[in-house]
Formats: C-alpha cells, sequence, structure tokens
C-alpha cells in the first residue's frame, strides 16, 4: 500500500526563497573586480576609464593633500538645506490641498500646471533674480524638491481611509487635529515615496547648479577636473555622488522605517 | 436624558438625476440606559440613519437631539464603532484607545488609567503596544469598542459592528458585549441586519422597511437582558425573531432581486 502514497508538496516554494545575506554584496564586489581587471590588462586607456584602486588613491589624496572635504562641505550645505525647504513646504501645502476642496480648487491647477517645467530650465532666470550666491542654489534645489513632495503628499492624502476622518471628528478632533493625526500620518507612505523620488532630484540639480556658477562643490570640481582631462580625479567626485545619493536613501529609509513602525 | 430621533428624512440625488428617498420621517427616542436595535433588509437606510445620528451625515429634514443633558456639557458625547473598525493602523491599541481622550484634553494620567480600565474591559489587557494589524478581527473591533467606551460616551452607536467577523466570533463578541453593556448601562444605538442578533441584544427593536425607508414596526423584547440565550427563552425569541422575519421578508426579497 505505502507505494502508493501521493505525497502533497509545497508548490509556492518558491515564494520563499532564501537568499544568503553575503549575495547583494557579491554583486557589487565582482563587478569592481571585472572593472579593474579590464583597466589592469590595459584594455581601455585610464584616460577613459580610470581603474578602481586608482580612484581610491586619488581619492585619498584630495582628501588629504587637497581639500576635498570643503567641497563636500558647500554641497551638503546646500543640498541639506534645499531639500529640507522644499520637502517641508511641499508637504505642508500637500496637506492642505489634500484637506481643504478650496484650497485644492485654486491651487491644484496651479501647482500642475507648473509641475511640469523642466526645474534645469529655471536656473539662468534664478540665478538672474537670485545672483549666483548660495540662495539661487538652495531655491532650485528646494523648488525641485517641492514639486514631487507636494504632488505625493497631495495623493496620500486623498487615499486615506475616508472612515478615519469620520472616526476622528466622532471622537472630537478639529480640522488642525484631523490633518495632524490622520492626514499626515494615512498620507505618510505615500509622501516617503515622493521624498525618494526628490531626493534624487535634489542631487541633480546641486550638480547642475554648481556647474553653471560655484567656486565649490562637487559639481564644480567635476567640471573642472573634466575640462582638465583629469579622469581619475573626476572619478572621485562621481564616486562621492554616489556613495551621497546611497547615503541619502539609506537615511530615508531608516527615517521611514523609524516613522511607520505600523505598516 | 433622551435622544430623540424628529422626522429625519434623507433624500440622495443617483447617477440618473433621480430623487431617491432614503429615510422618511423617521421619528423615535432613546432613553437613558435602552439598548435599541434598528433592523431592517440592506438598503432600507439604517447605517445612514445611524449616520445622521452619529453626526457623520446631514439629514435633508429633521433633527436628532438630546434632551435632559446636564447644564454644564457643552455637546453630547458619541461614542461610535464602525463597521470597518476604522483604527488608525499607526497607533498602537493603546493610543487607539485614548484617541477620543486625547482629543477631549483630559489629564495625562487620567487618559493612563481610563485607557487602561477601558482595555481591560473589553479583554485586551497585554495587547496594549501591538498594532491593528496584528490583532484577529475580533480583537480589533474589542479595541473599537475600548475606544468607543472611553469617552463615556452619553450616545454609543454601533454600525454592524461585528458584521466582518466570522459567525462564532461574533457569537462570542454579543456576549461579551452584552457583558460590557452591563457594566456601563450607555444609552445605545445599534444597527444590524441579523435578526437574532437584535433580539438577543435589544430593549426596542426598530424594524424599518426600504423605499422609502420609513418605521415599520417598534418591537419591546420584553425578556431580561441576560441569558436570553438560555433554554426558557429559547421560545420567545424564536418568536420574535419569527416576527420580525415577517415584517422584512417582502423587503429583503425585493431588495434580493435588485441586487
Amino acid at each position: 500500500m505505502s507505494s502508493n502514497r501521493k505525497y502533497i508538496v509545497n508548490r509556492v516554494a518558491f515564494l520563499e526563497t532564501k537568499v544568503p545575506r553575503y549575495v547583494p554584496f557579491a554583486g557589487i564586489i565582482v563587478l569592481i573586480a571585472l572593472w579593474e581587471l579590464i583597466c589592469r590588462l590595459g584594455w581601455v586607456s585610464p584616460l577613459y576609464l580610470p581603474a578602481p584602486t586608482s580612484i581610491v588613491a586619488a581619492g585619498w589624496e584630495l582628501f588629504t593633500v587637497g581639500n576635498f572635504m570643503q567641497d563636500i562641505g558647500a554641497s551638503m550645505y546646500r543640498i541639506v538645506l534645499g531639500y529640507a525647504l522644499g520637502a517641508s513646504v511641499g508637504i505642508m501645502i500637500g496637506l492642505v490641498l489634500g484637506f481643504s476642496r478650496w484650497a485644492d480648487a485654486i491651487g491644484s491647477p496651479i501647482i500642475y500646471s507648473l509641475y511640469p517645467i523642466p526645474k534645469i530650465a529655471l536656473l539662468p532666470l534664478i540665478v538672474l533674480w537670485l545672483g549666483i550666491g548660495e540662495l539661487p542654489k538652495v531655491t532650485i534645489i528646494a523648488l525641485g524638491v517641492f514639486f514631487p513632495v507636494v504632488i505625493n503628499t497631495f495623493s496620500g492624502v486623498k487615499n486615506v481611509d475616508p472612515t478615519l476622518v469620520k472616526a476622528a471628528v466622532s471622537f472630537g478632533s478639529n480640522h488642525y487635529n484631523v490633518i495632524r493625526k490622520v492626514l499626515l500620518p494615512g498620507a505618510l507612505p505615500v509622501i516617503f515615496a515622493g521624498l525618494k523620488l526628490a531626493s534624487g532630484t535634489s542631487l541633480l540639480l546641486l550638480v547642475a547648479s554648481e556647474m553653471i556658477a560655484a567656486g565649490h562643490g562637487i559639481g564644480s570640481k567635476v567640471l573642472h577636473y573634466g575640462n582638465l582631462m583629469l579622469t581619475t580625479k573626476l572619478m572621485v567626485g562621481i564616486v562621492v555622488l554616489s556613495l551621497l545619493g546611497l547615503i541619502f536613501n539609506r537615511t530615508l529609509q531608516w527615517l521611514e522605517g523609524k516613522l511607520l513602525p505600523w505598516k | 436624558m433622551k435622544v430623540v430621533i424628529d422626522g429625519i428624512t434623507k433624500t440622495f440625488t443617483d447617477k440618473k438625476g433621480h430623487k431617491v428617498t432614503a429615510l422618511n420621517q423617521i421619528d423615535f427616542a432613546i432613553g437613558e440606559e435602552e439598548f435599541v436595535v434598528l433592523v431592517g433588509p440592506s438598503g432600507c437606510g439604517k447605517s445612514t440613519l445611524l449616520s445622521i445620528v452619529g453626526g457623520l451625515l446631514s439629514p435633508t429634514a429633521g433633527s436628532v437631539y438630546f434632551d435632559g443633558l446636564s447644564d454644564q456639557q457643552a455637546e453630547p458625547r458619541l461614542g461610535i464603532v464602525f463597521q470597518e473598525i476604522a483604527l488608525m493602523p499607526w497607533r498602537s491599541v493603546f493610543d487607539n484607545v485614548v484617541y477620543g481622550l486625547q482629543e477631549l484634553g483630559v489629564s495625562k494620567d487620567e487618559i493612563k488609567k481610563k485607557g487602561q480600565h477601558y482595555i481591560d474591559m473589553v479583554g485586551l489587557t497585554g495587547f496594549e503596544k501591538a498594532y491593528p494589524k496584528q490583532l484577529s478581527g475580533g480583537m480589533r473591533q474589542r479595541a473599537g469598542i475600548a475606544r468607543a467606551l472611553a469617552i463615556e460616551p452619553n450616545l454609543l452607536l454601533m454600525d454592524e459592528p461585528f458584521s466582518a467577523l466570522d459567525a462564532q466570533t461574533r457569537t462570542l463578541m454579543q456576549e461579551e458585549l452584552l457583558t460590557i453593556w452591563n457594566r456601563t448601562k450607555l444609552s445605545t444605538l445599534y444597527v444590524t441586519h441579523n435578526i437574532n442578533e437584535a433580539v438577543y441584544l435589544a430593549d426596542r427593536v426598530i424594524v424599518l422597511s426600504r423605499h422609502p425607508g420609513e418605521i415599520k414596526e417598534i418591537i419591546h423584547i420584553d425578556m431580561p437582558k441576560l441569558g436570553r440565550d438560555s433554554e426558557q427563552y429559547r421560545e420567545k425569541s424564536d418568536d420574535y425573531a419569527k416576527q420580525i422575519w415577517e415584517l422584512i421578508r417582502h423587503d429583503a426579497e425585493d431588495a434580493l432581486k435588485e441586487g
């Protein structure tokens, strides 16, 4: 009889496939190793693609002998200030637009008609208005961050279950508390999607604005080394930008985990 | 103290522009410590009526008012238990339960005390820090009930609170609700489509008809509040249920045809 048994097997085990923890790192390491190998074999000229090791060496030199820290500091100042400004104003206006039908009717057409303008196109105009100091750079970054955040906040608020609003009001919430205690936390997952989207935009605008007019900053150094055909040093700037973006995203992810424990 | 529902009429305009009367001239009152249950077929407007009484919807005509509240109280407190439960997913059980207390501006000490008291009362002790997502449907609705009780409302409103639960959980929750009610003795308006539930819980059952939603009959349930499920009241309960079913049946059949 026992030979006749038909066992049921889990045919959806693929949904729970386990991947070792080192695999994501291994992918990157293999890529870098291949890159190094190609350079060592002399398949490409270092003028076009310097080896990872020589980029690290040039980076070490820039940080210790040169004053690259000052450039990073200047860039960090601009992006953090611009991002914080754009994000906080964006969230506030998005909440108001989502809450009030009047604000929506008046504000949304304005925002949606300004949104499609590529912010880089505004750079010359903003330089014309605000000069070439820190203010125009911070402003352009803030503008670039504002739009994705305001639009995501708005749609996040619209997605909050209206029963929750009714529940809050029935338990005594006034309009301000409805926004603060229901709409804001309810929209937060979508707001974070907007914040992540905006982090990329802010880096782009940082570099662009620094390339147009700046003495310091990662963007101005990348352009400078590019003009001098110092590819290895240029690559240091690019690697720093990549790391900056990575840290940016990780910070947002960490913050999301902190603020959305209920997810 | 009593709650008076005075000539409530509600008309909607449907997609084709026709006027639909959801509720027509509803008059009744809920007395002190009275448990009133609204039953009716789907589409009779019972949830609409509860929303109006709960201040979540404006009537087309008529009004709802509390009579004989103490002068110190500016406005009546309503504790609503929602069909969709409507707990904030981002708040822990405790923070959900004390939501109304926070909005009342109650002191931190009292929030702590009362929150714990009502969490214990509904049997959620030990789950204070859990998020709604981590709880079963029955446990979630316990939190929903505790939230409504915590503000010590003048009127408790329950909109098919157990309809999302499975039948067994539902039976247990009904029993528990009665036990809790017996401790708090809150004036209650309860909406359900379940006739047995109505007979089991109510002091008075208000049967609504549909198209338009009108009061068809008001039935006093003449049985003690506790122990209605015992053998000695089985026959009487069945009679009440049969009586209500006869009243609703025709409308329910119509509702079925319309889908």
